[in-house]
C-alpha cells in the first residue's frame, strides 16, 4: 500500500505530465495558427503579383464551382423540404400557417443555404484539395514545379483558394434557388399554393440587406475552405497514411472553422445592418 | 563576382545542414566542372538528395556557399532563385510527374510557363525532347498508364525543356530492372556527349555510375571521404570505402 509521501509524488507527477500535455497542445496549436498565418500571407503576396495564373484559376472554378452545383442544389432541396415540412406543423399550431413561406424564404436565404452550401463545399472540395495536394505532396510534385520555376504558392494554392472565395456565393444562390423550389413543392403538396403567390408572400418582406450580407459571407467561408485545405495538403508528410490524414484534417476543420466563422459573421451583419 | 564563364558551374563551400540534432552535411565541399559528370555516393540517409535539394534551392542551407554559374544562391529571393532555377534541370527519384496532366502536358508545363513559343512550336519541342529519350509514342498517355522507367524518361525531357546547362539526377535508376537502368545510362551518357552537361547524378548504381561519370565522390557522416574515378576509390585504405565498393558491386 503506497504511503502519503510517496501518493503525493505520484499525484505531483500526474499533474506534472497533465500540464506538459496541455502545454503540448497550446503550443502546437498556436505554432498551427501561426504557420497558417504565414501560408496565407504567401498565398496572398503570390495571387497579387503577376503573372495571373487565369487558366488554372478557371480550371479550378470548374472543378470547385460546376462539380459541387448538383450535391449543392441536392442538399438545399432537402432543406427546403425539412423546413416546410417542420414549420407547416408548427405553424398550424399557432394558427400562423399564412407566413410559411416567408419562414422558408427568411430561414433559407439568411442561413440554412449559406451554412449548408460552405459545410457541403467544405466537404466534397476541403477533402479533394487536401487529398490532391497533399498527394503531390509526398511525390514530390509540388518540388518539382517548384524546381521548374513555378511558384507553387501562385499556382497550386492561389488558384484554389480563390476559387473557392468566387464559387461560394454563386453555389449558395443555387442552394437557396433549389432550397426555395422544394420548400414550395412540399408545402403545395400538403397545402396546394401557386409558386407565385409563394413566392410573393415569401419575399413581401424581405429586403437587399437581409439577402446580400448572407449571400456574400459565403466568400468568408470559401477563404476558409480553401485556405485551410491547402494548406493542409501542402504540408502533408508521410506517404499515403499522411494524405488520408491531410484528407481528413482538411475537412474537420474547415468545418469547424466554418461554423465558427458564421457565429462571428452573423453578428457582424445584425452589427452592420440590424 | 566570379566569371560566368570561367567558373565551374557549381561550386559548393562549406555547406552545413541539419534537421534538428541531426547533422546531415557538416560543411561539404564539391565543385563541379563544365561538362563533367559526378556521381554521388553513400548510404542510405545521409543526405545525398538534400544535397541535391540545397542546390536548386528547395531546402534552405544552415551555413556555407553555393554557388550555380558563378552566381551564388544562398540568400536569393524567390524571383532571383527561380532564375537560377530555369538553368538547371532536375530528375526526381520517382519522376515526380504531374499525375493530372498527359505525358505531352508534363514536358510542354515548364515551357508554357517560362518561354512565348507559339503553341505550334512548343508541340514541336516538346515532341523533339520526348523523341530525344525515346517517349515520342506516348504523348497522349497519363503518368499511370506507363512504366516506372518511362515515367523517368518522360520527366528526363521535362528536366531538359528549358535546354539547362545544369542537370541533377536524384536516383535515376533506382527501381528499375537492370536492362531499364543501362538505358537510363546511356541516355545520361548521351546528354554528357551531345550536350556537355555539367550534372550531379546521386546513385547507388557504382556500375552505373562508371559507366556515365566522370569523377565519384562518397559521402560519409556529412561530407566527403573519397572521391575519384572508381579505380582511385578502389585504392582507398579507408575500412569504410572498401566496405561500401564492396557491398556495391
Amino acid at each position: 500500500m503506497p504511503t502519503n509521501a510517496s501518493s503525493g509524488t505520484l499525484a505531483t507527477s500526474h499533474a506534472l505530465v497533465r500540464d506538459a500535455a496541455f502545454k503540448s497542445i497550446l503550443t502546437t496549436g498556436f505554432e498551427w495558427f501561426g504557420e497558417l498565418g504565414i501560408f496565407c500571407a504567401r498565398v496572398f503576396r503570390a495571387a497579387v503579383a503577376p503573372p495571373y495564373e487565369l487558366g488554372e484559376l478557371f480550371r479550378q472554378c470548374d472543378i470547385i464551382g460546376a462539380k459541387s452545383l448538383p450535391l449543392v442544389a441536392l442538399a438545399g432541396a432537402a432543406t427546403g423540404v425539412v423546413l416546410s415540412l417542420q414549420t407547416h406543423d408548427a405553424l398550424i399550431r399557432f394558427g400562423a400557417k399564412s407566413l410559411l413561406p416567408a419562414v422558408i424564404v427568411f430561414s433559407i436565404v439568411k442561413e440554412s443555404g449559406p451554412v449548408i452550401t460552405g459545410l457541403v463545399v467544405a466537404g466534397r472540395v476541403g477533402a479533394g484539395i487536401g487529398a490532391e495536394l497533399g498527394s503531390m505532396k509526398v511525390t514530390e510534385q509540388i518540388d518539382a514545379m517548384e524546381a521548374s520555376a513555378v511558384d507553387p504558392y501562385k499556382f497550386l494554392a492561389a488558384t484554389r483558394v480563390l476559387a473557392c472565395i468566387l464559387m461560394l456565393p454563386l453555389l449558395t444562390l443555387a442552394a437557396d434557388f433549389s432550397g426555395l423550389i422544394m420548400g414550395w413543392l412540399a408545402n403545395t403538396l400538403a397545402d396546394p399554393i401557386s409558386f407565385r403567390l409563394f413566392l410573393e408572400n415569401g419575399f413581401k418582406s424581405v429586403q437587399f440587406t437581409d439577402f446580400i450580407p448572407p449571400t456574400f459571407k459565403t466568400a468568408v467561408f470559401g477563404l476558409i475552405i480553401g485556405a485551410v485545405a491547402c494548406f493542409q495538403g501542402m504540408r502533408t508528410r508521410g506517404g499515403t497514411e499522411g494524405v488520408g490524414r491531410a484528407a481528413t484534417s482538411s475537412v474537420v476543420l474547415s468545418s469547424l472553422f466554418v461554423i465558427l466563422a458564421d457565429v462571428v459573421l452573423v453578428r457582424l451583419i445584425l452589427m452592420l445592418w440590424g | 563576382m566570379v566569371n560566368e564563364s570561367s567558373a565551374p558551374p557549381i561550386m559548393i563551400d562549406n555547406l552545413h545542414k541539419s534537421f534538428g540534432d541531426q547533422t546531415v552535411l557538416n560543411g561539404i565541399s564539391l565543385h563541379v566542372e563544365r561538362g563533367e559528370t559526378v556521381a554521388v555516393l553513400g548510404r542510405s540517409g545521409i543526405g545525398k538528395s538534400v544535397l541535391l535539394k540545397l542546390i536548386i534551392g528547395l531546402q534552405p542551407s544552415d551555413s556555407g556557399s553555393v554557388k550555380i554559374n558563378g552566381q551564388e544562391i544562398t540568400g536569393l529571393d524567390a524571383r532571383q532563385m527561380n532564375e537560377v532555377r530555369k538553368r538547371i534541370g532536375f530528375l526526381f527519384q520517382e519522376a515526380a510527374l504531374y499525375d493530372s496532366l498527359t505525358v505531352e502536358e508534363n514536358v510542354a508545363f515548364p515551357l508554357s510557363r517560362h518561354t512565348k513559343i507559339s503553341d505550334a512550336d512548343r508541340k514541336k519541342r516538346v515532341r523533339e525532347l520526348l523523341g530525344s529519350v525515346g517517349m515520342d509514342q506516348a504523348l497522349e498517355k497519363m503518368p499511370s498508364e506507363i512504366s516506372g522507367g518511362m515515367q523517368k524518361r518522360v520527366g528526363l525531357a521535362r528536366a531538359l525543356a528549358l535546354d539547362p546547362n545544369i542537370l541533377l539526377f536524384d536516383e535515376p535508376t533506382t527501381g528499375l530492372d537492370p536492362i531499364t537502368a543501362a538505358e537510363i545510362g546511356k541516355l545520361i551518357l548521351e546528354l554528357k556527349q551531345k550536350r556537355e552537361m555539367t550534372a550531379i547524378v546521386v546513385t547507388h548504381d557504382i556500375r552505373g555510375a562508371k559507366v556515365f561519370s566522370d569523377r565519384m565522390v562518397l559521402i560519409h557522416e556529412g561530407n566527403i571521404l573519397a572521391e575519384g574515378p572508381l579505380a582511385e576509390l578502389q585504392k582507398s585504405k579507408h575500412p569504410f570505402v572498401i566496405q561500401f565498393l564492396k557491398d556495391s558491386s
